[in-house]
């Protein structure tokens, strides 16, 4: 091993870690939008965690007294039918967003990646089996599927969440499966398994690190999908109950009162096309950084 | 060529089988029961066992899974797509009466979005750096982005609500006054339109930058031929392969996005449908729904495959 390090050294001058860092956060600061992206990011990160010392209201509140209230220096945002604030529903609905978003796409890249590992290394029959499934997944459009299989476990967050995550799964297995079906052609493979590593060493070990950066890009642009995919569902009225702040749900009730409120329905619409552009952005700005070859292909 | 489409077709008639299977299994699985949500419905909670039974026994649902979905199977090979519980009539006439409806709206807008979409990425990437592509770009970044239903009800407001030039919602057929269904379907149009547009310029712009850095397009330019023939008969040709693996895909987001703006519009379509057969759990009219749309996603996935070798010759179907 030292004689391996300082091999490396003698031939880069440098560390070559250090080095690839840098040119990563050159690229990936580089531009104005992807800035812009990563700070939207942090203050929803920062809004959800620290939500009820930011909001001014409790979100489920009712006051019968001041229903659909015109924005004020009171309620900003102004209140809808039922008397609670706005501003603050949508404050808490950061919440809803980030956790629906954050742990659908755990669940679509853990069982994506796993099936196309499995797939992609093991070929053959299971390669076919596995591909044929998820060629049934995606003969779904995908807020169909989430829709159908949410109805099925009977709505809910966590139920939703799993629903997405399924419908969000067929994309990961079938990158999974590409990548893997180069990587295991490698040398280094065929090395470990020549000093008698197991399949499953070689998989953990070898397969999943050197497959991962065109995940990690996936993931990032996958986020935002996931939060349009949740603000649809629960828009249509699948997905969280009554009292819980969801943004599509407040644009689907304050549709009711368009003629005369509109902002019921245009603000919290706003926050979903804010955060998505946040998360897209992020994602487009990661896959340059990431890997240029993948510039176009995602 | 044939021997491939033919295993192609084979291919998906296995996937739509596997469809059939997931489908009939998820309904089954609900926790609810659609013969106790029908009767609750149609506020008659207080039916005897009997008659409930005999509404089972109507719709077949007295018999095992394995009987109810051979029955359901050897129904759709024939057309038939079983009897809706909430209807109370065919699913097949249901479907047949709504088909021509999203179609109309979902054609339309893939229309629009190649139309729109391509000529709009090619554009960016020939003045890369310059306004145009900043503007271009912007917009397909914002248009990746809306809520459709959200950027319906913007529309609504402002269109209908405010300026009064475009009717709220609803839906008429071309045949019957087409004047009037071509201003009620502008803005479901536009919605269902925007996602795709967006991406596809995107996708074009990209693929054109990758394309235009390759060898043969310096040949092309060394050449001395023409602007206009480098970038449409040998960049855009070649820089179309993925572009046109996304417009398949793009066809599976129109169909979804009609669940949201047949929805918004108040427009009676597939996309309507479906929600309420998921609502009221309607499992015949969910079943035929998902069926039908299942069998035109995956024969648009089977024109692609087919249609990249006809763009990109080095492709050999093995």
């Amino acid at each position: 091993m030292i004689e391996e390090d300082t091999l490396r050294t003698d031939l880069a001058g440098i560390s070559p870690r250090l080095s690839e860092f840098r040119r990563f956060s050159r690229v990936f600061f580089s531009r104005g939008v992807v800035v812009f992206g990563i700070m939207v990011i942090f203050a929803l990160i920062a809004t959800a965690i620290f939500a009820p010392w930011i909001a001014s209201y409790d979100p489920y509140m009712q006051n019968l007294d001041e229903v659909l209230q015109k924005p004020s220096s009171k309620h900003w945002l102004g209140t809808d039918a039922i008397g609670r604030d706005t501003l603050s529903r949508i404050i808490y609905g950061t919440r809803t967003s980030l956790m629906i978003g954050v742990v659908a796409i755990t669940i679509a890249a853990l069982m994506g990646m796993a099936m196309g590992l499995v797939a992609g290394y093991f070929g053959g029959t299971t390669h076919a089996m596995i591909m044929r499934f998820i060629d049934a997944l995606m003969a779904f459009p995908m807020i169909l599927l989430a829709m159908v299989i949410a109805a099925l476990l009977g709505g809910g967050l966590r139920n939703v969440m799993v629903a997405l995550g399924i419908g969000l799964l067929p994309a990961y297995c079938r990158l999974m499966c590409g990548q893997v079906l180069s990587i295991k052609e490698n040398d280094y493979v065929l090395a470990a398994r020549t000093i008698g590593g197991s399949n499953f060493r070689i998989m953990i070990r070898h397969v999943v690190p050197n497959s991962l950066p065109p995940l990690i890009v996936l993931i990032t642009m996958n986020m935002g999908m996931a939060i349009l995919a949740e603000a649809g569902l629960s828009f249509l009225g699948i997905g969280i109950e009554a009292p819980g702040a969801a943004w599509g749900a407040m644009v689907s009730d304050g549709y009711l009162y368009l003629l005369t409120h509109p902002i019921l329905s245009f603000a919290p619409g706003f926050a979903i096309m804010l955060v998505v552009f946040a998360f897209n952005m992020m994602g487009d700005g990661l896959r340059d950084a990431l890997d240029p070859r993948l510039r176009g292909t995602l | 060529m044939t021997t491939y489409i033919i295993r192609r077709l084979i291919q998906s008639l296995f996937v739509l089988l596997l469809v059939t299977i997931i489908v009939f299994l998820a309904m089954r699985l609900l926790p609810g029961d659609p013969i106790l949500m029908y009767l609750t419905m149609r506020d008659v909670e207080g039916s005897t066992q009997e008659q409930i039974d005999a509404l089972r026994k109507e719709f077949g649902l007295d018999k095992p899974w394995v009987v109810q979905y051979a029955e359901w199977i050897s129904g759709v090979v024939r057309g038939d797509l079983g009897k809706s519980i909430l209807h109370r009539g065919s699913v097949t006439t249901e479907i047949i009466r709504r088909i021509p409806i999203t179609l109309h709206l979902g054609a339309l807008a893939f229309l629009i979005s190649i139309l729109i979409g391509i000529p709009a990425g090619i554009i960016s990437a020939i003045k890369r750096g310059k306004w145009l592509d900043t503007v271009v770009t912007l917009l397909a970044n914002l248009g990746i982005t809306v809520p459709i239903f959200w950027l319906g009800i913007l529309l609504i407001y402002f269109f209908s609500l405010y300026l009064r030039v475009l009717p709220v919602f609803g839906y008429t057929s071309p045949f019957k006054n087409f004047w009037m269904s071509t201003r009620q379907i502008i803005m479901p149009v536009f919605c269902l339109s925007v996602f795709a547009i967006a991406s596809g310029a995107r996708q074009t712009r990209s693929s054109m930058l990758e394309v235009m850095r390759q060898d043969y397009i310096r040949t092309a330019w060394s050449k001395g031929l023409r602007e206009r023939v480098i970038i449409v008969r040998h960049a855009l040709k070649n820089a179309l392969i993925p572009v046109v693996t996304l417009k398949g895909m793009s066809v599976s987001y129109i169909i979804g996005g009609s669940v949201l703006i047949e929805t918004v519009f108040n427009i009676p379509g597939m996309g309507r449908l479906a929600v309420d057969g998921v609502l009221s759990q309607d499992y015949a009219i969910v079943q035929g729904v998902i069926l039908v749309i299942a069998t035109a996603v995956t024969l648009v996935n089977v024109v692609v495959d087919i249609s990249y070798g006809w763009l990109d010759p080095r492709i050999r179907y093995g």
